[in-house]
């Protein structure tokens, strides 16, 4: 039994279809995240979730509870903006206890549960001062002790890091997810940005024109994405477009190169098919430990530190590779020629 | 050259805006033969219909703002909240009571609401009372409304009532803890607006037969020389002691600064 259900949400405003058939179920305790292209319909369906919007049809669930009816101020559940939320005329302390405040929680539990929050995201001394007293980030992370104060049923997040520099962002978000594991609170996160999907979530939903595309564990989305969009949207890519040669033991031919998947693909003999490899599945030169090598010309380098970037052409497409770098050999030259091989468990057969 | 040619302007101008009420202020002090004092000042105070009426326009005034700020408020901020196409036609409603005399808008109540009308609210002084206290709210309305709604623009109405929704504040906890005091400043520049318009009315009192502050300073106008320049400099130091305190209103809220 999950503890949050979203059945078949549909949302319209007036003739824009934002929302379609949109199914979830979420566990307790989990954090996960809604990624897609501007747009697509992540915060409409946070909205509805959080009830400042109506679904068109379908229905929330929380705990058993159908609350699809149920107006926002009596579902329970904390929000946090994308900034500028906290209540200008309250001080720190006084935002972190206004749902306590609203609930009726009398007031030396209250004074205790704003010491504990404010402690928990690191401002214990902060309570006094005003929210124009604060960096961004200190804001955020008082919307999120705000939010949690109240003991919320489900915590949901709109892009709350992105108003914020990088820096900020990245240890932020590695907080939050670090109190939403303290807290064990089942968390929805919505964000645009691929890496802060990947890194944090406990699973993702891809999301493009209102339809759920994907939905699983970073690992899964990455390693396994189940369309070209996801694939696309997620990490970098390499596609290569190719001619389904034997569909029972999946054999493809690149250009003059053959490529054997090893597993069967549903699809008829002469389909033109989509592979595609993350740049990390792609080795420099030729590798006895990898089936399939293409012959490719050097046509950029990329200097990035540890890590180099190369783009080679190969099977009639652009390549993208990293290498890691190493002291005793420098990067080959631009215009040389070279192999570049991968393992054809790598490749990702797109559907199209 | 450019900045002898400002400071020339700018001492013109005063000169032109306080000639009058130094000579006004000097006047007013003359009412003992040859040495100045403040007689006809002791004169106008001694006077009980001066307390009486002050009193009265005073209260007036307390009510006209509560129900100014009541009904104002809530408007704006659900014009700005959920029907935000139908803010022009708002703004416009607003400022009708500029248009219209107030001398239509009280001929219109008494022909509405006299003693043998549907609601004889003229019959009764109190009656009478709530009738010009609509009256001062509709005068002041345009200011009232336009700094109410000015307020309301320096902060995101939306995503603040969302939060408090979703802590799960009703409206009257919105409007009470967060709007309302977000726009205090506002509330009161224009709640020292409507003092300063209530204390000088003269139309509607007279006409709906009410011991108000204006018809006295009207009457004793007309039948004195030196206590109505004397009464005319308490106005205004009534006036300038209410932009004063609005001033005072800004300075004092803390989570204002910022903006300032
Ligand atoms: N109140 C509304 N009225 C009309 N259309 C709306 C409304 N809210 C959202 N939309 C439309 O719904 C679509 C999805 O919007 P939504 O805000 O959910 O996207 P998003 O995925 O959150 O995008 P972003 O990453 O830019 O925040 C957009 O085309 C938007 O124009
Ligand atoms: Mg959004």
């Amino acid at each position: 039994m999950s503890y949050l259900t979203l059945n078949h949400l549909e949302k319209s405003f007036g003739a824009n279809h934002v929302v379609k058939d949109f199914n979830l179920d979420i566990d307790k305790g989990e954090f996960v995240s809604f990624l897609g292209p501007s747009g697509c319909g992540k915060t409409t369906v946070l909205r509805m979730v959080a009830g400042f919007e109506m679904p068109s049809s379908g229905s929330i669930v929380i705990e058993g509870q159908d609350v699809t009816g149920l107006r926002a101020n009596a579902r329970n559940i904390g929000m946090m903006f994308q900034a500028y939320a906290l209540f200008p005329n309250l001080t720190v302390a006084e935002n972190v206890a206004f749902g306590l405040r609203v609930k009726g929680v009398a007031r030396a539990e209250r004074d205790a549960r704003v010491a504990e929050m404010l402690a928990l995201i690191g401002l214990p001394d902060l309570g006094a001062r005003y929210p124009f007293q604060l960096s961004g980030g200190q804001q955020q992370r008082v919307a999120l002790a705000r939010a949690l104060a109240p003991r919320p049923r489900v915590l949901l997040l709109d892009e709350p890091l992105s108003a914020l520099d990088a820096k900020v962002r990245v240890s932020l978000r590695n907080e939050i997810r670090a109190i939403q594991q303290d807290l064990g609170i089942t968390t929805i996160f919505v964000t645009h940005d691929q890496e802060e999907a990947l890194s944090i979530s406990d699973r993702i939903v891809v999301m493009n024109g209102g339809v759920a595309d994907q939905v699983g564990t970073p690992f899964e989305v990455y390693n396994k994405p189940s369309s070209a969009f996801v694939a696309n949207f997620v990490g970098t890519l390499n596609l290569f477009r190719g001619v389904l040669e034997v569909p029972a033991s999946g054999v493809v031919r690149l250009g003059e190169v053959l490529v054997k998947l090893g597993r069967a693909v549903d699809r008829p003999r002469g389909a033109a098919v989509t592979l595609a490899l993350r740049p990390e599945a792609v080795h420099l030169g030729r590798d006895p430990a990898r089936e399939v090598t293409l012959p490719a010309r050097i046509d950029q380098v990329h200097f990035l530190g540890s890590v180099i970037r190369i783009r080679v052409g190969a099977a009639g497409t652009q390549v993208n590779l990293d290498t890691f770098n190493r002291p005793d050999t420098p990067p080959p030259p631009v215009g040389s020629q070279t192999e570049i091989s991968a393992a054809a468990a790598d490749f990702i057969l797109l559907e199209e | 050259m450019m900045r002898f040619l400002a400071w020339t302007v700018f001492l013109l101008g005063c000169f032109y805006f306080l000639m009058p009420l130094v000579g006004m202020a000097e006047f007013s002090l003359r009412m003992r033969r040859g040495e100045y004092s403040l007689d006809a000042y002791a004169v106008v105070f001694a006077d009980p219909r001066f307390w009486a009426t002050f009193g009265y326009s005073l209260k007036l005034a307390g009510a006209t703002i509560l129900f100014g700020v009541l009904l104002v408020v809530p408007t704006a901020y659900w014009v700005r909240l959920k029907l935000p196409q139908a803010r022009p036609f708002v703004e416009f409603v607003t400022l009708l009571p500029l248009v219209i005399p107030a001398i239509v808008i009280v001929f219109g109540y008494i022909r509405l609401y006299n003693t043998s009308s549907w609601l004889p609210m003229t019959g009764s002084a109190l009656g009478t009372d709530i009738l010009l206290t609509m009256g001062y709210a509709t005068l002041a309305l345009p200011y009232m409304y336009r700094a109410v709604d000015t307020g309301l623009r320096t902060i995101d109405v939306g995503t603040l009532t969302e939060a408090a929704q979703s802590l799960g504040a009703g409206w009257i906890t919105i409007l009470a803890r967060i709007i309302l005091p977000n726009v205090m400043v506002a509330v009161l520049s224009g709640a020292f607006l409507t003092l300063a318009i209530v204390m000088g009315e003269f139309t509607m009192a007279a006409l709906l037969n009410r011991p108000a502050f204006g018809p006295f300073m009207q009457l004793i106008g007309a039948n004195r020389a030196y206590e109505p320049p004397a009464l005319a400099v308490i106005a205004f130091a009534l006036t300038w002691g209410c932009m004063g305190l609005m001033q005072l209103a800004t300075r004092l809220a803390k989570h204002e600064r910022a903006k300032a």
